[in-house]
């Protein structure tokens, strides 16, 4: 039962993690069903942007976190206005290898200037100490990136139901002809959503930096899918969705691993996945659309 | 037997003679040495698993992600073979053990997987790759673990990979120009009013999905027989963004447009080579170059004609 | 004996109810039509019948033969197979492949040659192909599509696009054929031609027809018998002299000529 705890909070803190990013992923398909492969390579960006600020300006966790964010969410604009805007209205299958192309860019490109090593951040900016509640321990680190999580996603929920970018952004993803009909700058909300969804990649990147301690240039490859599986998990294009999933996943990887199969515990995300997809495909809290004939 | 010999297939007859015995040619004097052999080979290789992976998603528009399960399947059931039995032989049964098992795989997954569209099945199909290279991974009894197999004789050669592609077109040609073939294509355009007409629309988008699976494991099978060795890392996703790439490249239902483009981004990638550290970098920007201005690749749904090339003649419907 | 019997259909969508109840009966070489306003269920009902939706209560039975067939729960192809065609109130064309071949694509559950035969191009393979050649550029010929055999579908213009969906449905060989608003979008003179031609197939082909239609003359003028949806349920049903002239029928209409 110990061993199950454990596993469980290390779970949320990991499953965190891919819910910031599986937000990405959801909020950019909902509003242009782009499966947005470059998603987990910005979440990478976001952790160099955080190893960069700490290591070099010295400051501190906060700071690389909001510092990470503005650059991430301006990177996210900048890729969907040169390589997702001209492609809106050709073949899905065209983004998608876009997508894959910006990917490759951003992992290939860091990796150029920044060396295929592996680096680690300073042991001062860790928090040490462990917190023990009845023999389960929870390190400080685990618990600052819970918490900084939850506050984005506050945040993000805040936006969406509560602001004038939020309603659009919910009116596009619903109808952006209609959308455009009634006044709403199409092209602005989709920025938007960029500029968010990957600001909390960004976050995500400089969370994962400090809860690995290691960042490398393809770090965001299988995250990145991770993360993707989340956001299908719980239902695309659905933000509480994509926190559920992203936790569940994050839950049920540690909780695999954690009982031996380590070895398998990306083959169990893939057969979760792919038993959604069988099941419900439209996600935990999706509902089935039947097409109109 | 006289509706073989048709004007149309007759030149198609010729035109397949006089490339092969170009490139022999060209071979034989050492202009394609052996290091141009080896890229020769690649792109031979590419092409098998493009053609197998068009007839996937250009001929029946189902999107699959997951070739290089496929692949790794055709590779591995060959490389073993190889192991045991020496020479031809073993190179065909291997193909054939492939084959066997690529379709049942193919099967197994086509069944529940294919009730699925777009976007989901894209996934779905990654999901099962993936699966298939960690289940690769972790038989080490079988495959070698991570490690792979090794001292798998060289057998593949200009002959063999010519031959297999000019049979595998044949066969999909011939399959896409019949009835079945048609109904696979209504399936792409419209599967509510495809099966309204009668089409059973599951029926021929499995057909399909395992056809160019087994394709996909002739193409690993040729690899197995090149490399000499095989490691599960080979058929990660990357491998079956590579055949995508060439696909949509080449344009979605266009067979020579799959080997013009294969042929492209083989001797694109050979002459990076020579920028190592950038080769991805630049390689990267093309695609996102050539999909931009280029969405619906080279040739379209069009294919080459054989009658413009030997004669300024428009042909009949045939 | 009908072809055609349905018994207290009903379908619900969620909380929806978009047919309650319906019953229905298409005798052989009937033309039936349907008419409603929109949003009457109409179209839900032709989709229970072909198979596209499945009914949440209700009998639907089939006698191609004078043998009753139940069809609930069969898939669209096999209804298809049994011997029911329809048209689309939104033309579904398979737009990217020529005239003769989306004819072609609706003979398919008859070949007999099976995918290795086409493979290998075995004799039976260029047997069949010659036939459906042959009773194709047959069928295009009577709806006067035959000089744009080889011309993509979608590039037709709008009228011999509805034609050719007709086209493509006979081309099943069905005993009894829906067409879902036939004439929507078409002008005076061709919903007039079209008329003309919807009785020619009738006779020609030995087909029962129901047809959706909002354009009145037209359902007048052909229909047999109609019947009148209106909230998903049927408000009336009888001769079109009856239906002219019955109070309910108005009343659902009303602002509407009659």
């Amino acid at each position: 039962m110990t061993i199950f705890l454990q596993q469980l909070v290390n779970g949320l803190s990991l499953g965190s993690i891919f819910a910031l990013v599986a937000l990405g992923y959801t909020m950019v398909y909902g509003i242009i069903k782009l499966i947005n492969f470059a998603h987990g390579d910005i979440y990478m960006v976001g952790a160099y942007i955080g190893y960069f600020v700490i290591t070099g300006l010295h400051l501190g966790v906060v700071p690389a976190i909001i510092i990470a964010m503005a650059a991430c969410a301006l990177l996210g604009v900048v890729i969907e206005k040169i390589a997702y805007k001209p492609l809106r209205h050709a073949s899905r299958i065209t983004s998608l290898i876009t997508a894959i192309g910006v990917s490759l860019f951003l992992e290939y490109t860091m990796q150029y200037f920044m060396g295929a090593g592996v680096r680690t951040m300073p042991d001062d900016v860790l928090l040490e100490g462990v917190l023990q509640i009845g023999g389960v321990s929870i390190t400080y680190t685990q618990l600052m990136i819970f918490v900084i999580a939850v506050l984005l996603m506050l945040l993000l929920q805040f936006i969406v139901k509560k602001t004038k970018i939020g309603k659009a952004m919910r009116a596009v993803s619903t109808d952006p002809d209609a959308a455009q009909l009634m006044g709403i700058n199409v092209n602005a909300t989709i920025s938007y959503t960029f500029a968010i969804g990957s600001a909390l990649a960004g976050a995500a990147g400089v969370l994962v930096g400090l809860y690995y301690n290691s960042i490398s240039p393809l770090m965001g490859m299988t995250p990145g899918l991770k993360a993707f599986i989340a956001a299908v998990f719980g239902g695309i294009g659905i933000i509480p969705g994509a926190m559920m999933g992203g936790v569940s996943i994050g839950v049920l990887e540690t909780l695999v691993a954690g009982y031996g199969g380590s070895l398998y515990k990306d083959a169990v995300v893939y057969v979760i996945l792919i038993l959604i997809l069988l099941i419900k495909p439209s996600g935990l809290l999706g509902k089935n659309e039947k097409e109109k004939v | 037997m006289k509706n073989w010999f048709t004007k149309n297939n007759i030149r198609w007859a010729v035109f397949t003679v006089l490339v092969y015995a170009l490139f022999q040619y060209l071979i034989s004097v050492n202009i394609i040495n052996s290091y141009y052999q080896v890229v020769l080979y690649n792109i031979g290789i590419n092409i098998v698993l493009a053609l197998g992976l068009n007839l996937i998603i250009g001929y029946s528009g189902q999107f699959s992600l997951g070739h290089a399960g496929f692949m790794a399947i055709g590779a591995y059931c060959a490389g073993l073979v190889m192991l045991k039995v020496d020479g031809t032989v073993g190179f065909l049964a291997g193909i054939g053990f492939g084959i066997v098992m690529t379709a049942l795989i193919a099967l197994i997954i086509a069944i529940p997987t294919l009730r699925l569209r777009g976007d989901y099945l894209a996934i779905a199909t990654l999901g099962f790759s993936e699966v298939i290279r960690i289940a690769i991974t972790n038989m080490d009894d079988i495959t070698g673990g991570a490690a792979g197999l090794n001292n798998i004789p060289k057998i593949t050669n200009f002959n063999w990979i010519f031959g297999v592609i000019v049979i595998s077109l044949v066969l999909i040609v011939n399959f896409a120009r019949s009835s079945h073939g048609r109904a696979t294509a209504s399936v792409r355009e419209d599967e509510i009013a495809a099966e309204s007409m009668g089409v059973n629309t599951t029926k021929y988008k499995t057909l399909a999905f395992v056809i160019g699976a087994c394709l996909a494991s002739v193409g690993g099978a040729l690899y197995a027989g090149n490399f000499y060795t095989l490691t599960p890392g080979i058929f990660g996703f990357m491998k079956s963004v590579d055949i995508l790439v060439i696909v949509v490249f080449g344009g979605m239902g266009s067979l020579s447009g799959s080997i013009v483009a294969a042929f492209l981004l083989g001797l694109i990638n050979m002459f990076l080579n020579d920028y190592a550290e950038l080769r991805m970098i630049i390689y990267s920007v093309l695609i996102i170059v050539i999909m931009v201005y280029r969405p619906n690749g080279l040739f379209g749904n069009k294919e080459l004609n054989i009658n413009a090339i030997f004669k300024r003649k428009g042909g009949k419907r045939s | 004996m009908n072809i055609l019997t349905v018994k207290n259909l009903t379908k619900n969508f969620g909380g929806l109810c978009a047919n309650s109840n319906v019953n229905l009966e298409v005798r052989p070489q009937e033309l039936v039509g349907l008419i409603g306003p929109n949003g009457a269920g109409k179209t839900t009902l032709f989709n229970m019948l072909t198979g596209v939706y499945e009914p949440s209560e209700g009998e639907i039975l089939f006698a191609p033969n004078g043998k009753e067939i139940k069809l609930n729960g069969r898939k669209p192809y096999k209804v298809t197979k049994l011997g029911i065609a329809r048209t689309f109130q939104n033309i579904r064309l398979f737009t990217s492949l020529s005239v003769i071949d989306n004819v072609k694509i609706a003979m398919n559950k008859d070949v007999k040659s099976g995918v290795i035969s086409s493979i290998l191009r075995l004799p039976s393979h260029y047997k069949e192909e010659a036939r459906m050649e042959r009773e194709a550029m047959e069928l295009l010929a009577i709806f006067h599509l035959d000089e744009k055999a080889d011309e993509l579908a979608g590039n037709l213009p709008y009228g011999e696009q509805r034609r050719l969906e007709i086209a493509r449905a006979l081309a099943t060989k069905p005993k009894l054929l829906f067409l879902d608003e036939p004439a929507a979008g078409m002008n005076p003179q061709e919903t007039a031609e079209l008329t003309a031609l919807i009785k020619e197939i009738k006779q020609r082909f030995q087909v029962s027809i129901v047809l959706i239609e909002h354009d009145m003359s037209l359902v007048m003028k052909l229909c047999e018998r109609i019947y009148v949806l209106d909230y998903g349920k049927v408000i009336a049903s009888g001769l079109p002299e009856e239906i002219r002239t019955n109070k309910r029928v108005i009343e659902a209409y009303l602002g509407e000529e009659v």
